[in-house]
């Protein structure tokens, strides 16, 4: 029963990361970047959702609220400092990203302080059946996670937008020669990466109640380590690897001896990876051309 | 003996003072301090900030190299800093402590050597995936591995846990600044030298453009696992000076933020230039220290945007290829130049003409590598005339 137990947490964390993997994965996909700033545009959205819903009471409004905040910061982000660096060398938009993660960073910092804050969104109470018992909150994540994954897949494959999206990401010049807005495309991608990264936070303080201004960067890099591990760039391979990277989490934390090495574990599962199947397990491979 | 006749003679023939101008600066600052220090004019706590720029500068030179000369991104320099002090500490405190106390000279000297090799040792570790991985994977791998560090040292007793270790012989605070300056003008001329050699220009071709490199001879793999030991070894090194500061300090200390800072050294002082490396260094070094005493609490953030807002500016104004055009038109040699010309004509009553012997000299001048930038603005100069082809090469191709 123990054994159901952190795989249904595993489970629903992994979610969590799913849902910000998919940021990373379809961005990097798409504007062919590595948003080091996805990780704080959760945090963003945790301080809006705390701000909303310390004046409203209501969490849903307050994460309605932050989803559309964290859209506007994404897309202004990616207007102001990604656009004007198209076509440059990768190490400088790289090196542009950990700027902005940075600049989020300190910003949240003289806004709202450098303590942690509590955030009790809900409580639920527990589910118990026999010795199995997991808590609502959970289940509730787990579920919205795997709607919202389900949601996107619809979204793109069956819509215009979508299929435009698969198909920049294909091919950049070609798209755009089709009569694909590149621009608008990468805007889109940026608005719903941010989207679901505002999700993601509101699931994680549901999960774990504290508010900081590094809350995200943890989960973000653990989630980029997700993508990555799935294959970045493509998006079942997102989830994939975040309910993997999920379940390994759990695991490891559920094992007193392995515990405080959890996030050794996750990393040199990546360098292992990266070393081994560098495109991840549903990654394509890619000729690098003169 | 003929050897060193020919070399020296040409050494002679093709010495500039301006390819030597930081040797100077880094002897001179050491003479100056060390000599104020021994009248005991300076404050104790101004000898700690010359530590602090001291083992900042040894630090930012090394990840510079992996920068601004092998153009990989590394994410993880803090722990090579962290192996090298923690090792080096370690060393000090419990293997050899009856000569820590009795010659802590020998003691920091020995230190160094284990830290240095220690984190060498690391860096080829990271060195192998760099042969496989590059740009956003190889940042990312690196990031983990600093996290990897970071936990391991947080939860290995030997050396303390997370509330860190302690170091029993901190060094004598009065002299250690000169010691980690002359170890600054060890690693400065190492650096220089590597960079400047036939090695040095092998790297950056891998920099400009690997394959080309690779077609032309250049053993990528060996350069790039060197270029890592190297500037892991330089950290490292690096680390042990910084533990001979400190009473005591955490693992913790050295995390992704610390990474950055030393990013952010290198990157606002140019990419691929040295002597802007250690000015920024040392710049940033003081600004933190000097603000930290003036802005506390939350306001301490302030220069932490400022620091950010400078960083994405700079990058973007560097590479944009929509600033392209404005860029060539009006740099800062360009704009000396300019200057120049204004006042040669005002006092002269004629115009100043670029001596063209000059220009040629100039073009034939190699002791300063260009950086990543320059290089690529020389690589995409379109030599065909605009008027041929219209929109021609004129960036956001977008590849």
């Amino acid at each position: 029963m123990e054994f159901l137990t952190t795989f249904i947490n595993g489970l629903s964390l992994g979610g969590v990361y799913a849902l910000i993997a998919l940021g990373y994965t379809m961005v990097y996909g798409i504007a062919k970047m590595l948003n080091f700033a996805h990780g704080d545009i959760i945090m963003v959205g945790g301080y809006t959702i705390m701000v909303f819903f310390n004046m409203t009471g209501l969490p849903l409004a307050a994460a309605g609220v932050a989803v559309v905040f964290c859209i506007v910061t994404g897309v202004l982000i990616e207007k102001l400092a990604y656009k004007p660096l198209r076509g440059a060398s990768p190490l400088a938009v790289l090196i542009t990203a950990i700027g902005v993660s940075y600049l989020l960073e300190s910003l949240a910092q003289i806004i709202f302080g450098s303590d942690h804050k509590m955030v009790i969104l809900n409580h639920w109470g527990t589910l118990e059946i026999g010795a199995f018992s997991v808590s609502y909150n959970t289940i509730v994540t787990l579920s919205s996670a795997i709607a919202i994954m389900i949601a996107l897949t619809l979204f793109v494959n069956r819509t215009k937008v979508g299929k435009a999206m698969l198909a920049v990401s294909e091919d950049r010049d070609a798209a755009s020669l089709m009569g694909i807005s590149v621009n608008n495309i990468i805007t889109i991608t940026f608005a719903i990466g941010s989207a679901l990264a505002a999700v993601a936070g509101a699931f994680y303080i549901l999960k774990t109640p504290d508010v900081s201004t590094t809350m995200g960067s943890m989960p973000g890099i653990k989630a980029f380590t997700a993508a990555v591990i799935g294959g970045i760039g493509s998006i079942p391979g997102a989830m994939l690897g975040g309910l993997l990277l999920g379940i390994i989490e759990t695991a490891c934390l559920a094992v007193p001896a392995l515990a405080p090495f959890a996030i050794a574990i996750e990393f040199g599962l990546l360098i292992i990876i990266l070393l081994v199947k560098p495109t991840g397990i549903l990654g394509k491979k890619k000729r690098e051309k003169v | 003996m003929n050897g060193f006749k020919t070399y020296f003679t040409n050494f002679k023939k093709t010495f500039k003072v301006k390819n030597f101008i930081m040797y100077f600066i880094v002897a001179g600052a050491m003479i100056l301090f060390g000599g104020l220090g021994a009248a005991g004019a300076l404050k104790r706590s101004f000898l700690v900030l010359l530590e602090q720029m001291g083992y900042g500068i040894i630090v930012a030179l090394a990840l510079s190299l992996v920068v601004g000369f092998l153009g990989e991104l590394s994410l993880g320099h803090a722990a090579f800093m962290s192996i090298g002090a923690f090792l080096g500490c370690y060393f000090q405190n419990s293997v050899f402590p009856a000569l820590s106390s009795s010659s802590p000279f020998v003691a920091l000297l020995l230190a160094m050597l284990i830290g240095g090799a220690a984190a060498g040792a690391f860096g080829f570790i990271i060195g192998l995936p760099a042969l496989r991985l590059k740009g956003d994977y190889l940042a990312i791998v690196t990031l983990a591995f600093g996290e990897i560090v970071k936990v391991l040292f947080q939860n290995i007793p030997v050396f303390g846990g997370a509330l860190g270790i302690q170091n029993k012989y901190r060094y004598n605070v009065n002299s250690l600044y000169i010691i980690i300056f002359a170890v600054l003008l060890l690693t400065l001329i190492i650096v220089q030298n590597l960079i400047r050699s036939k090695h040095g220009r092998a790297v950056t071709a891998i920099r400009d453009n690997e394959i080309a490199a690779k077609s032309t001879g250049v053993n990528v793999s060996y350069y790039k696992i060197a270029v890592f030991v190297i500037s892991a070894v330089i950290a490292g090194v690096g680390g042990v000076l910084f533990a001979g500061t400190q009473n005591t300090f955490k693992p913790a200390k050295f995390d992704y933020n610390y990474s950055i800072n030393i990013l952010v050294m290198v990157v606002l002082g140019g990419m691929g230039n040295i002597n802007g490396t250690i000015i920024s260094a040392a710049i940033i070094t003081f600004i933190n220290v000097r603000l930290g005493t003036v802005l506390t609490g939350n306001l301490a953030v302030l220069k932490d945007i400022f620091y950010a807002l400078i960083l994405i500016a700079l990058v973007i104004y560097n590479n944009a290829p929509a600033l392209k055009k404005f860029r060539s038109k009006y740099n800062l040699k360009n704009g000396a130049a300019a200057v120049w010309n204004f006042l040669v004509r005002a006092f002269t009553k004629k115009k100043a003409e670029p001596d063209p012997a000059r220009e040629v000299e100039f073009g034939a001048d190699w002791s300063r590598i260009p950086t990543k930038v320059e290089m690529d603005e020389l690589l995409s100069t379109d030599f065909i005339p605009e008027t041929d082809k219209p929109d021609r090469g004129e960036g956001g191709e977008g590849k």
